[in-house]
């Protein structure tokens, strides 16, 4: 059971203490499917975006100062008198929106290729756990620096919490510990932006141990047939993510270098001044689609459950979408409209930065409603009406298979079907 | 496999496109409607530094022009190095200012010449002191000013040259000016730039654009003094990724070579 190591002080540690066969079994022999594409990179790319993000946080804050009269300062201190703390400042700044990309293409490669049908509905339900965590996260740390889009960012969105019936109003005021965000508002909003990444790295273990438990899906979207699908995830999934992360990284310092405010917005080198509105208040880039939904609706209580909704409706996704065929490759109508709710996130993007006024509201609600229902109308339907292409046998055939990949595969019989 | 690559470059650059596209609404969103005249700057574009000549001329203009009611907080004066003085240079620019010290062994707060350890010297002690200076307006430090605006540098010089005669019905109120490019064409800033302000130590004529480019110029460097050093480090960073990365696909390449 036990890998055999040549160190012998690996060996006596590993007899007592089982952490490098544990590491062995998981990061190297660790069987994987043989046919994961790039778009199966941005996992490992999302965890190495967080440990880029802890570690350029707690740089920070060794220098940051979370106090109404100093937080802005102690900002421009970092940028101009710490050693490389541009530097510092700039990649955890980039590196939330690229964190967020990363994570954004994670959850669409799984939507397309059915990665949170059975057996994973637990790991996909730990990832949604993962991107709210996420969101938490970033709303707080935009705070930090207490410039006017932290200042009046932080008000719109505590004050959301008001809608709640009843008890609303007291809710607000118990997150601010005050009457309005103040001194208060920030501490606590440092204090949990310190504490939550690493509840995130928490999930995250939980999210790789379910993902262990079945191995990763793939592309084709069936299950592996033995050994011949597999291989080691050392060295071949190690050089790939490695060549990954190497492009990525070019991405990443092409912002950081030579437009690292592009992502941000130039109010926010505005100190914090609660007695003068911005003309516009847009939340960051990330937020976009969701800030779309809650204004879709006239009513701040139903603008409010919509946008949680938007996320909750992740979780049931398993038992919405009961298809037997996982990988959208096999599902001709499902690829159409997999493409068209991409398009739809998109125009939610683009019209949350837009002020809501004239079309722009219309066209917010005809996006918010077809958001919705794709996830409960359209996947529920597809999984009844929608005839799949008939799936390959194993992994290794069509790859294997003479005369052009799928051609041979076409005769087999569906699986599980 | 060639096919399987195309789609996936096709989609990532649509995504990438899409993407681009909705996050230019963004920026128009918050930005003005108006337009600025685009200025082409020593400091644009992934290669480009301040010009150390505008730089020197520009700090001129905000040290005769400006400074009187803008403050440049984040500025220290041993900064001014960035501009190519000596340390003797600076040490005397910074004795012209005097900086409020103390308390002294009497528990008194004392006034000092400044040393070039100082920040900029303020010119008024506080909000409500400018204001009341200002005829209530209150002019803002400077030293973000480029970072804080959309199209920064391009807003503060045409900003600095938008003092034109108002439209026949444009209902001006008493004590403010009419400038094109300031959101709602009212500011309490009367016209600070007329040509030959000042006189050049380097003998450039001090014609009135002359002289909004080089305090724009200034003012950039004070808003992002790293600029230069980031962008080299870019480069730097950039051209050493292309390589690891090559090298790591061409990795990959062998390892993944005997995978059917």
């Amino acid at each position: 059971m036990a890998a055999s190591f040549s160190n012998p002080v690996v060996r006596w540690i590993d007899h007592r203490l089982p952490v490098f066969t544990f590491m062995h079994h998981e990061l190297h022999e660790y069987p994987t499917p043989k046919n994961l594409s790039y778009w199966w990179n941005f996992g490992s790319l999302a965890g190495i975006a967080l440990v880029i993000m802890i570690v350029s946080g707690i740089t920070l804050a060794m220098h940051y100062t979370p106090h109404v009269d100093y937080a802005f300062d102690s900002v421009e201190r970092i940028m101009r008198d710490v050693n490389y703390g541009w530097l510092i400042r700039y990649i955890h700044m980039n590196g939330a929106s690229f964190f967020f990309i990363v994570v954004y293409i994670h959850i669409f490669r799984g939507l397309y290729f059915g990665s949170y049908k059975a057996p994973r509905e637990i790991l996909w339900m730990l990832g949604v756990v993962i991107l709210l965590l996420m969101m938490a996260t970033a709303f707080m740390g935009y705070v930090l620096p207490w410039g006017q889009m932290s200042f009046w960012g932080a008000t719109v969105i505590t004050n959301l919490f008001s809608a709640i019936p009843l008890v609303g109003e007291d809710i607000v005021i118990w997150l601010w510990g005050g009457f309005a965000v103040d001194n208060a508002t920030l501490n606590r909003f440092f204090s949990l932006h310190f504490l939550l990444p690493f509840v995130i790295v928490g999930v995250v273990v939980l999210h790789i141990v379910a993902l262990h438990r079945f191995g990763s899906n793939n592309p084709l979207g069936i299950d592996v047939k033995g050994p011949k699908d597999q291989i080691p995830f050392h060295p071949y999934y190690t050089i790939k993510d490695a060549f990954g992360l190497g492009v990525f990284l070019i991405f990443f310092s092409a912002f950081i270098f030579f437009a690292p405010n592009y992502l941000g917005h130039p109010d926010n080198y505005i100190p914090a001044n609660p007695l003068v509105t911005p003309a516009h208040i847009v939340p960051e880039w990330y937020f976009l689609p969701f800030y779309a939904i809650l204004r879709a609706v006239p009513d701040k209580l139903g603008g409010v459950l919509l946008m949680f909704g938007a996320i909750a409706v992740l979780f049931i996704l398993p038992w919405l979408d009961r298809s037997p065929v996982r990988s959208g490759q096999f599902r001709p109508i499902f690829k159409i409209f997999f493409w068209i709710l991409v398009i739809d996130v998109v125009a939610l993007t683009w019209l949350g930065a837009k002020p809501a006024e004239g079309w722009y509201v219309v066209g917010t609600q005809i996006a918010t409603v077809y958001y919705f229902a794709h996830f409960l109308v359209i996947l529920p339907l597809l999984s009844v009406f929608e005839t799949p292409k008939p799936l390959p046998k194993s992994i290794s055939e069509p790859v294997l298979g003479s005369g052009g990949g799928f051609a041979a595969a076409t005769a087999a019989p569906r699986e599980k079907a | 496999m060639i096919a399987r690559l195309t789609t996936t470059i096709a989609a990532v650059a649509i995504a990438a496109g899409a993407w681009s596209f909705a996050f230019s609404g963004t920026a128009k969103a918050a930005g003005p409607a108006i337009e600025y005249p685009q200025h082409d700057w020593s400091f644009s574009g992934p290669f480009g530094t301040y010009d150390r000549g505008a730089l020197q001329r520009g700090f001129q203009v905000y040290k005769n022009i400006c400074s009187g009611c803008h403050a440049l907080s984040y500025v220290a004066y041993r900064n001014l190095e960035d501009l190519g003085y000596n340390e003797d240079e600076i040490k005397a620019i910074a004795s012209e200012a005097f900086v409020t010290d103390g308390p002294n062994d009497d528990g008194e707060m004392f006034e000092r010449p400044a040393i070039p350890a100082d920040q900029f010297a303020s010119p008024f002690p506080n909000e409500q002191a400018a204001r009341a200076a200002n005829g209530g307006a209150y002019p803002p430090d400077l030293s973000l000013i480029v970072k804080a605006r959309p199209d920064g540098a391009n807003y503060v010089r045409s900003l600095l040259l938008g003092y034109v005669e108002p439209p026949a019905d444009f209902n001006l109120m008493p004590g403010m000016n009419y400038n094109a490019y300031y959101p709602g064409h009212q500011i309490a800033m009367a016209q600070p730039l007329w040509g030959d302000d000042v006189t050049y130590a380097d003998g450039t004529e001090a014609t009135i654009e002359q002289q909004a480019e080089d305090l724009t110029t200034f003012l950039a460097w004070a808003s992002e003094p790293e600029m230069e050093e980031r962008k080299r480090a870019g480069v730097m960073t950039i051209l050493f990724l292309l390589v690891f990365t090559g090298l790591l696909y061409a990795t990959k390449r062998k390892i993944w070579s005997d995978v059917h």
